[in-house]
């Protein structure tokens, strides 16, 4: 990557569930990506204020205490609301409470506007390879 | 014996207070009416002639909040963010923030700020490396105005270079300093700050005719409310051998706003506390501009609330609280702004204006603990200071300072008195009074003789208590 790419990075809604936060942090550092990272129980809003200011390539959301769904609904609408309506959406972590079919949560998570959906144990160099692919998709289509 | 002059040039009067540098004393002070708008020295030499030996003081130097005091717009991007760092750099620096402006200025904002009639603009947006886009668009639109006042660009230092060449070939005056927020949520306010009091000193004296008072003293060298930040700093934190208080909250309730100043870190007090949104400056001053005691009794009694003033009153056993007369008194309020209360009645009327002023006030300035509910049950998230292990809040400014019952009025900010549970408001701090009315000039001074102005200041600091109201309604 050339440009300095910029990610914001956070768990979502109450959940504290730190772990993650920091290897994914660390995982993305590595990579030479500037991370701009909110830590545990950040808001929407928060996401969106620190995607603004910075200019951030994309938006990481970590969600594993069982709340996904209703933690992470909405954001693509505020995203878009607030002015950065085509920034990458990224979310992984434990979605959905138990073990649910991949599938159907994969797919619920696109329908409401995350690029890439993510399931428990996967590996921050997956996700950083496909932010590498998408972003140049991105400059591609400009 | 070795003196100091000190004036604080307000703008309904001019006050002026001699100190004996060897003492450690208040020898004498005396204040007249401001004539800024004819020539400041006429009432500054009224204020003079009434202090014998003034002449021989060894610093002669002056603050001052005279034509409006120093007028700052804050533009930013985001309104939580980098458009509250600019507002908390242009409010440390002992501004008045006229007002706030976020995201892209649009040509009705531009027409809005021109007739503002500010002193400065400060101009932030973009963390560093962050967005470029919307600071550059600011950039435009304020070089396409008439605008003429000086403009700090205090943004991300990416942006930097077009936006200073933007505003430079419009022939706008423009300084560059600092990132008020470099990083996220990071607040470096003290750049900004430095380059306003800069240009407070060199341009802005100038302009509101201040510079005059040098044919009689050497100067003013600060804004009053800079001054009283100072003060705060200085007994916090103490000099040297001198010790300070420690952390502490200061507030001046005065006729149009009432501003609250802490000197404390604000973090958590407790443990399993997450702390969020911008950091907070350890010295942090808030201004509310509808919490005042005349210009804006009726925006302060809106703030407060009718029925809430009536259970007020009827609490202190006053049983006309519906009537007709208290209303009187605060429409009179906004006209006579040098009103003295006179009767009983109208002493605890403003009493408890002053209370509730103090309360909004203090209720703006600190911190909230939200509890969120979690299957794991509830955790706590702090936003802003925890200031609710405060030991000393010191009350200053006109009202509190001539009222006979300034304990009543400070009382008004403890914990106790917040209608809302989770504000971190101070629980049990001692309170305290600047008798004297002195912070603004010891402040001044601790710019020369810091040791001495704080051996003066813990003179004239003296704890209170509270006391009872007669009633004659
Ligand atoms: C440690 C832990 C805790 C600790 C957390 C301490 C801390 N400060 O971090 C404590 C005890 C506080 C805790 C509490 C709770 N926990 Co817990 N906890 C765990 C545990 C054992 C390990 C989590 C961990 O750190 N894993 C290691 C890290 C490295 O992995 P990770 O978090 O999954 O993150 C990686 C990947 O998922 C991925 N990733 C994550 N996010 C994203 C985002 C993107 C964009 C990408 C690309 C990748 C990615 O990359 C990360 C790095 O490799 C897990 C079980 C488990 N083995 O996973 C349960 C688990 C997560 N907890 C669970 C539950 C239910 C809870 C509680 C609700 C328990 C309760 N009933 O009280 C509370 C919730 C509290 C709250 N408000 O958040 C459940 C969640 C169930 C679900 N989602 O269906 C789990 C799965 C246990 C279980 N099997 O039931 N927990």
């Amino acid at each position: 990557m050339t440009e300095q790419v910029t990610v914001v990075l956070g768990v979502i809604g109450a959940d504290v569930h730190a772990i993650g936060n920091q290897i994914l942090e660390y995982a993305l550092a590595d990579q030479g990506v500037k991370v701009i990272n909110l830590g545990v129980m950040a808001t929407q809003q928060e996401f969106i204020a620190a995607a603004i200011e910075t200019g951030a390539n994309a938006i990481w959301v970590s969600s594993l205490y069982g709340h996904g769904e209703m933690d992470c609904r909405g954001l693509r609408e505020k995203c878009r609301e607030a002015g950065i309506g085509d920034i990458l959406l990224y979310v992984g972590g434990n979605l959905v409470i138990g073990r649910q079919n991949w599938e159907n949560t994969k797919r619920l998570f696109r329908q409401m506007g995350y690029d890439r959906v993510y399931p428990p144990g996967t590996l921050p160099e997956e996700a950083i390879a496909d932010l590498e692919r998408d972003l140049k998709e991105k400059v591609g289509e400009k | 014996m070795e003196l100091a002059l000190l004036i604080d040039i307000g703008s309904t009067y001019t006050k002026a207070s001699l100190f004996d540098l060897v003492n450690y004393q208040l020898i004498a002070r005396s204040q007249a009416y401001t004539t800024v708008e004819q020539d400041v020295n006429r009432g500054l030499a009224k204020a003079l002639a009434q202090l014998e030996g003034w002449e021989k003081a060894h610093y002669k130097l002056a603050c001052s909040s005279a034509a409006g005091g120093l007028k700052i717009i804050a533009i930013g991007l985001v309104p939580d963010l980098t458009a509250e760092a600019a507002k908390r750099a242009a409010l440390g620096a002992g501004s008045k923030v006229l007002k706030t402006y976020s995201y892209q200025l649009s040509t009705r904002e531009i027409a809005e700020i021109s007739q503002a009639d500010c002193d400065i603009i400060l101009l932030a947006g973009g963390t560093d490396g962050g967005d470029q886009s919307n600071i550059i668009h600011n950039a435009r639109m304020l070089a396409d105005s008439q605008l003429a006042q000086p403009i700090i660009m205090a943004g991300n230092k990416s942006a930097a270079d077009q936006v200073i060449t933007i505003l430079k070939q419009a022939d706008k005056e423009i300084y560059q300093t600092g990132n008020v927020m470099p990083e996220l949520e990071e607040l470096n306010i003290e750049p900004a700050r430095k380059v306003i009091r800069d240009l407070f000193l060199k341009k802005i004296i100038e302009a509101k005719g201040l510079s005059r008072v040098k044919e009689l003293v050497d100067g003013v060298i600060m804004p009053t409310p800079a001054a009283v930040l100072k003060a705060a700093e200085l007994v916090a934190t103490g000099y040297n051998s001198e010790k300070g208080w420690g952390e502490l909250l200061i507030v001046d309730i005065g006729g149009a706003t009432t501003d609250v100043h802490s000197v404390a870190s604000g973090k958590p007090t407790k443990g399993g506390i997450n702390w969020r949104g911008l950091t907070e400056p350890y010295l942090k001053r808030t201004v509310e501009g509808d919490l005042g005691m005349r210009y804006s009794a009726l925006t302060l009694c809106e703030a407060i609330g009718t029925d809430t003033l009536k259970e007020q009153l009827q609490g202190l056993g006053w049983e006309d609280s519906g009537g007709e007369r208290y209303q009187q008194q605060l429409k009179s309020l906004c006209r006579q702004v040098d009103f003295i209360p006179g009767s009983k009645r109208e002493k605890l009327i403003d009493a408890l204006l002053g209370r509730n002023a103090a309360r909004l006030a203090v209720a703006r300035h600190v911190g909230k603990l939200k509890t969120i509910y979690t299957p794991m049950g509830p955790t706590y998230v702090q936003e802003g200071k925890d200031l609710t292990t405060i030991k000393y809040v010191i009350g200053t400014g006109g009202v509190i300072v001539n009222n006979h019952n300034p304990a009543f009025i400070l009382e008004g900010l403890l914990y106790k008195n917040q209608h809302q549970p989770e504000l971190l408001a101070p629980v049990a701090p001692e309170l305290i009074l600047d008798r004297e009315y002195l912070l603004a000039a010891v402040g001044l001074l601790a710019g020369v003789e810091p040791a001495a102005s704080l051996k003066i200041i813990k003179k004239y600091l003296a704890k209170i208590e509270l006391e009872g109201f007669e009633n004659d309604s």
